[in-house]
């Protein structure tokens, strides 16, 4: 998958204004980005969706502009909304996909089958979709992206909106698909999401690339996790600094020591036992990923604005 | 070509399956016709006089009938706006399936249902006292009109189903009651004040209505203006022209999806 240069208009807005992707064939890319960054508008040019005003883009081979019908026949597209229908059974949904997709009745049927033992669907393949839960709803929405065994797979947002148990099923199959050798377009507002399932992370701001990478290097440009330590009193903020390392930043105000961490869960086990070692009571220790909005703030040096349109 | 007539036939499956597990809705969508066919006859009936004389329930009913067809258009232009909305049109747009096959299946399943309406409100005025008089092959005519009537329907549906979210298609039947009332659907234009009765006069679905009044046999046909003697072929010439309005319209709003 390649952009190059891509701008998109809405209006008088420039939604896209040179915008260069490149995704090697069996990788998954992180589309990452606020609201209004532009992440939506990409994927509906890369799937042939919308037209582009400037720039060229080829995705599985093709040209989106000049060859959009070969686009269509490689690519799959899973929106912010969950196509479902609620009123067919899982299964209907799927043999209605596949016979959209011209396969033959049977084959339809057979490929059907096929997704809802993959998709760990089949016990509820005869039941409405109305009676889904909303992680059965989007693996059933993503099984009926995988009908025509696509090379590449748009996903827009998928998991906005589930608890994280769905989540980490939806995550499971994104995977399993990657592993089959799917390419992958994701965008997401989470930085965990692309954390867990990008290769690599494109960071979008109004519609630019504001930074790019893999997740490691990304974070490392951000400092990565902080763990905070919280003292009942202030005579102890020296000692915890000096177990914090020489980066611990103090605020006595609030009675807090934080320290940028590489290892999580190690440096929590480090700190928590060097400072019983030490005598110190902590009121608090928290483990905390930068937000969002934090890593958008050092990469752009700017809060994201939200536009109207996403 | 071949998989425009197969990918058509999927999509009014889709939406006939809706109709069969949800007879709620469907019963909703009878109930309304056949209610207003047992007020408008009986209740109000006895006092309703019609031009030229004859029995008011068969005046009604092809009135009936034309309405039924004319609200149809809210639930075409309900059902786009919503697939629309929920993303599923974009899904058919990112796929190989024929675009052709979206409009055509969403037409048949349209069509099917306006029928099974029309055949539930017939059988209704047959026993409340409706009939037609001018033999089976002229009543299947006025059906045949009324459907055409549907048909030319589906495409303005489409096109503003494509132009307004689903909450705004709700509010169509605020425009859609007064324009089936100002028409000859249940009062003849006659007796309606000299400007309303141009706007009736010449209201297409007045002519629908009244070419289906006179292939039935029932009373209410003709009447001074130009439109009203020559129901027929306007019952013709008006959904043609809807069409060929609409269709490309349709298509031109289908295909800047994409801008």
């Amino acid at each position: 998958m390649l952009a190059e240069g891509l701008r998109k208009r809405f209006d008088e807005n420039w939604a896209l204004d040179g915008f260069d992707l490149a995704v090697p064939a069996g990788t998954v890319c992180g589309l990452l980005g606020p609201n209004g960054a532009g992440k939506t508008t990409a994927v509906r040019i890369l799937a042939t969706l919308l037209r582009l005003d400037g720039g060229r883009a080829e995705v599985a081979g093709h040209d989106v502009a000049r060859e959009a019908p070969a686009v269509r026949r490689q690519v799959a597209l899973n929106g912010q909304q969950s196509t479902v229908d609620d009123v067919l059974t899982g299964k209907e949904n799927l043999v209605m996909w596949g016979r959209l997709y011209h396969l033959s009745k049977r084959q339809a049927e057979a490929r059907a089958d096929e997704l809802l033992e993959q998709f760990g669907l089949t016990d509820a393949a005869d039941k409405r979709a109305k009676q889904y839960s909303g992680g059965m709803r989007r693996r059933l929405d993503l099984a009926s992206s995988f009908i025509m065994r696509p090379s590449v797979l748009f996903l827009d947002e998928p998991t906005t909106g589930l608890d994280p148990r769905n989540r980490g099923e939806v995550w499971r199959e994104v995977k399993r698909v990657v592993a089959e050798g799917t390419t992958v377009l994701l965008t997401t507002q989470y930085l965990d999401e692309a954390d867990q399932l990008a290769d690599q992370i494109v960071v979008l701001d109004t519609g630019r690339v504001a930074a790019q990478g893999t997740p490691d290097q990304l974070k490392s440009k951000l400092g990565g996790d902080r763990i905070e330590v919280v003292v009942r009193d202030a005579d102890e903020l020296p000692v915890v600094a000096d177990v914090l390392g020489p980066d611990a930043e103090v605020d006595p105000d609030a009675f807090r020591v934080s320290a940028a961490v590489a290892d999580r869960v190690a440096a929590l086990t480090r700190v928590t036992s060097a400072l019983a070692a030490k005598g110190v009571e902590a009121e608090d220790i928290a483990l905390r990923r930068p937000t969002l909005d934090e890593v958008f703030l050092a990469i752009t040096g700017h809060k994201a604005v939200s536009e109207v349109r996403a | 070509m071949r998989y425009a007539v197969v990918d058509s036939w999927i999509v009014a499956k889709r939406d006939l399956i809706h109709w069969v597990r949800e007879p709620v809705r469907v019963f909703a969508n009878l109930a309304y016709p056949v209610i207003s066919v047992l007020i408008f006859g009986l209740v109000f009936g006895s006092a309703m006089n019609v031009f030229g004389g004859g029995d008011y329930i068969e005046f009604l009913l092809p009135g009936m009938f034309g309405q039924t067809i004319a609200f149809g258009v809210g639930s075409t232009l309900m059902m786009v706006s919503m697939d629309a909305d929920r993303g599923v049109t974009d899904r058919f747009r990112a796929s190989p399936m024929s675009q052709t096959g979206v409009v055509a299946g969403r037409s048949i399943a349209d069509l099917v249902n306006s029928s099974l309406e029309l055949l539930v409100l017939a059988l209704c005025g047959l026993v409340i006292g409706w009939s037609f008089h001018d033999g089976p092959l002229n009543a299947l005519l006025a059906f045949a009109l009324l459907l055409w009537l549907r048909f030319a329907l589906v495409w303005v549906g489409i096109y503003i189903g494509l132009l307004v979210k689903p909450e705004a298609a709700q509010a169509s039947w605020m425009f859609l009651f007064p324009l089936t009332m100002f028409a000859n659907t249940f009062v003849s234009p006659e007796l309606m004040p000299g400007w309303l009765r141009v706007v009736a006069e010449w209201n297409p679905l007045s002519s629908t209505v009244a070419a289906a009044r006179e292939l039935f046999g029932n009373p209410g046909v003709g009447g001074d203006s130009w439109a009203a003697q020559n129901s027929l072929l306007l019952a013709v010439l008006w959904p043609a022209v809807f069409v060929a309005i609409f269709w490309p319209l349709s298509v031109l709003k289908y295909r800047n999806l994409s801008r």
